[in-house]
């Protein structure tokens, strides 16, 4: 995966954290955190062979459809809940936010910005974008919910998500100064409202 | 390339006390072996069998054709668990009829054969039997337990039972009990049986007869309940037995799928005991380990220190993937270390048998990283 994310997510999770990592692909992620931060937890995954590599790198992974809840899990049972541009795969964006900040007493949340001023020039010129990070065409994208940086924020409080940190990122680091246009990756560190 | 497997067996002159009270006394367990124990003693991997099948779980027997064991595509050198690496062993559990004590041997007390007599026996009796099989091979921990269906609850049962003397245990196509449809069918099963004239309330050995009847229509429930709707529709649909319209006769076999059936019937009640039918569904039912947490499945399985690997299969309607999740559901919340496969196979229950690559290759991948430490 790429280093720039998960150098940024190694700093938001605490070290020895227990961590449910949603849409946790092949399990990289989890077996770094795993080996060189102390922490424990499990992959979710609807992939076979994703399913099969987390099995092969030695990382518990549970087989889930992540559009039917996280039923299985109990409320702040975790410290840290993952979902890593998985959040544009989802039926249930938002209802999958709240779940996030139920089970993990902190929730980190990455997508890919449709904002980014690339993206903007593409649509400009009439055409939806194709980028690394959006590296698919409109007819073929798995990814069903295309959001901004700024479509974020509003979600967050109108859902009532404690937005603990908020940033993008870039190939070379942290764009903390106007992510909604210069950022590829938008990146939220969430919790549950405090009451 | 299989092998051939060599049958034992051992005697046990200590009493084997019963959870339904009573004690089994004395008894003989059959089992076979394949691999090697290492120097470790620490690479055994314990398979535990379902209903109808036995200590034979893989490789096949001298001079005779077809002989192979039950999970022979699991189990073997090179297969998923690889007996290179692994000593695994088989046994038939008592009350079975495949060469351990069960109800068609003589009771040593009365000097009859035990038919009706012979006592309930449940899984955690059959674990604690395993368990001195244990001993005697000089095995303190398992590498794994594994089973399918009721071998699963074995495997979690084991879990549970003597946590220190297991450190992986895959349950596949399995429960943590059986829901009342469940038990239902097992009752249908066993009043066929059961109302078998040739039953003789469970003594029919002593009339020279085998209520062989009641054992077809067992068969043919069950077989119903292990397959899927889609696979056998693919399989049999509405196909005709012979040429191409109705006989319209109410009695003569018309479609494949009835031929298909009484065909397995037939072929189950020459080999199978009426008695060991009714004490193995039995088994099945009673099993519950949340009962004496008052239900709690999180409390009963607090108990296990075992790493996990449970597998389902989206068309198995008999052991269900909702059941296994209860079970996932209950280790994540003892931060137990568990993975978990929902493989989208079309062969209902049965599918645990068969050769699917994501699940094989899936078991293989948790196999191999079992750790055996110096000569791994």
């Amino acid at each position: 995966m790429n280093l720039v994310l998960r150098d940024a997510i190694q700093r938001m999770v605490p070290y020895g954290s227990r961590v449910l990592d949603l849409g946790c692909g092949d399990g990289a992620l989890l077996a770094f955190l795993q080996q060189h931060h102390g922490c424990s937890g499990y992959g979710v995954e609807i992939n076979d062979a994703n399913v099969l590599a987390c099995v092969k790198q030695g990382v518990n992974v549970i087989q889930l459809n992540l559009d039917q809840g996280l039923a299985m899990f109990g409320d702040q049972s975790f410290d840290v809940v993952l979902q890593i541009d998985t959040l544009q795969h989802l039926r249930n964006a938002q209802t999958m936010l709240q779940e996030t900040v139920r089970v993990g007493r902190l929730g980190i949340v990455t997508f890919p910005n449709f904002a980014h001023w690339p993206n903007r020039i593409s649509v400009l010129q009439g055409y939806m974008p194709v980028t690394r990070k959006l590296p698919y065409q409109w007819y073929d994208t798995p990814n069903i919910r295309v959001a901004t940086f700024a479509d974020f924020l509003a979600l967050a409080k109108n859902t009532q998500l404690h937005i603990k940190d908020a940033f993008g990122l870039q190939d070379d680091g942290v764009v903390r100064w106007w992510p909604n246009a210069r950022a590829a990756t938008a990146v939220f560190k969430l919790a549950a409202p405090t009451l | 390339m299989s092998f051939f497997a060599t049958p034992q067996s051992l005697s046990f002159e200590q009493p084997l006390p019963l959870k339904g009270g009573g004690v089994l006394h004395p008894y003989q367990l059959t089992y076979e072996t394949y691999g090697q124990l290492n120097d470790q003693r620490n690479n055994a991997v314990l398979v535990c069998h379902a209903l109808n099948a036995s200590h034979h779980v893989a490789g096949s027997y001298k001079g005779q054709a077809k002989s192979e064991g039950w999970w022979d595509n699991m189990i073997g050198p090179g297969k998923p668990v690889d007996t290179n690496r692994f000593f695994v062993i088989g046994v038939n559990n008592v009350g079975s009829c495949f060469g351990s004590t069960g109800p068609m041997h003589h009771n040593p007390i009365t000097g009859r054969i035990y038919g009706a007599d012979f006592p309930v026996v449940t899984v955690e009796d059959w674990v604690n039997s395993q368990a001195r099989l244990l001993d005697h091979l000089g095995i303190d921990q398992l590498a794994a337990v594994m089973g399918g269906s009721l071998g699963g609850m074995q495997a979690l049962s084991w879990s549970l039972q003597y946590p220190e003397r297991v450190r992986h245990a895959v349950v596949i196509a399995s429960a943590p009990n059986l829901n009342a449809e469940n038990i239902a069918f097992n009752e249908v099963a066993r009043r066929a049986i059961t109302t078998d004239p040739d039953f003789h309330g469970g003594h029919f050995y002593a009339h020279g007869v085998v209520p062989k009847r009641g054992l077809r229509i067992a068969r043919m429930l069950g077989h119903i309940t292990y397959l899927s709707d889609d696979v056998m529709n693919t399989k049999f649909g509405r196909m005709l037995q012979d040429g191409e319209s109705f006989k319209y006769s109410t009695q003569e076999i018309e479609f494949q799928i009835e031929s298909y059936l009484r065909y397995q019937g037939d072929k189950f009640s020459e080999y199978f005991d009426a008695n060991t039918y009714l004490l193995i569904t039995r088994a099945l039912d009673y099993f519950d380990p949340a009962s004496a947490f008052k239900g709690q499945l999180t409390q009963a399985l607090a108990q296990a220190s075992a790493q996990f690997l449970l597998v389902s299969f989206t068309t198995d309607w008999r052991f269900a993937p909702a059941r296994s999740r209860e079970m996932v559901q209950a280790l994540v919340a003892n931060k137990r270390q568990v993975s978990y496969a929902e493989i989208d196979a079309p062969h209902g229950h049965d599918a645990f048998l068969l050769d699917d690559p994501r699940y094989l290759s899936l078991v293989r991948a948790y196999f191999d990283r079992i750790h055996l430490g110096a000569d791994a």
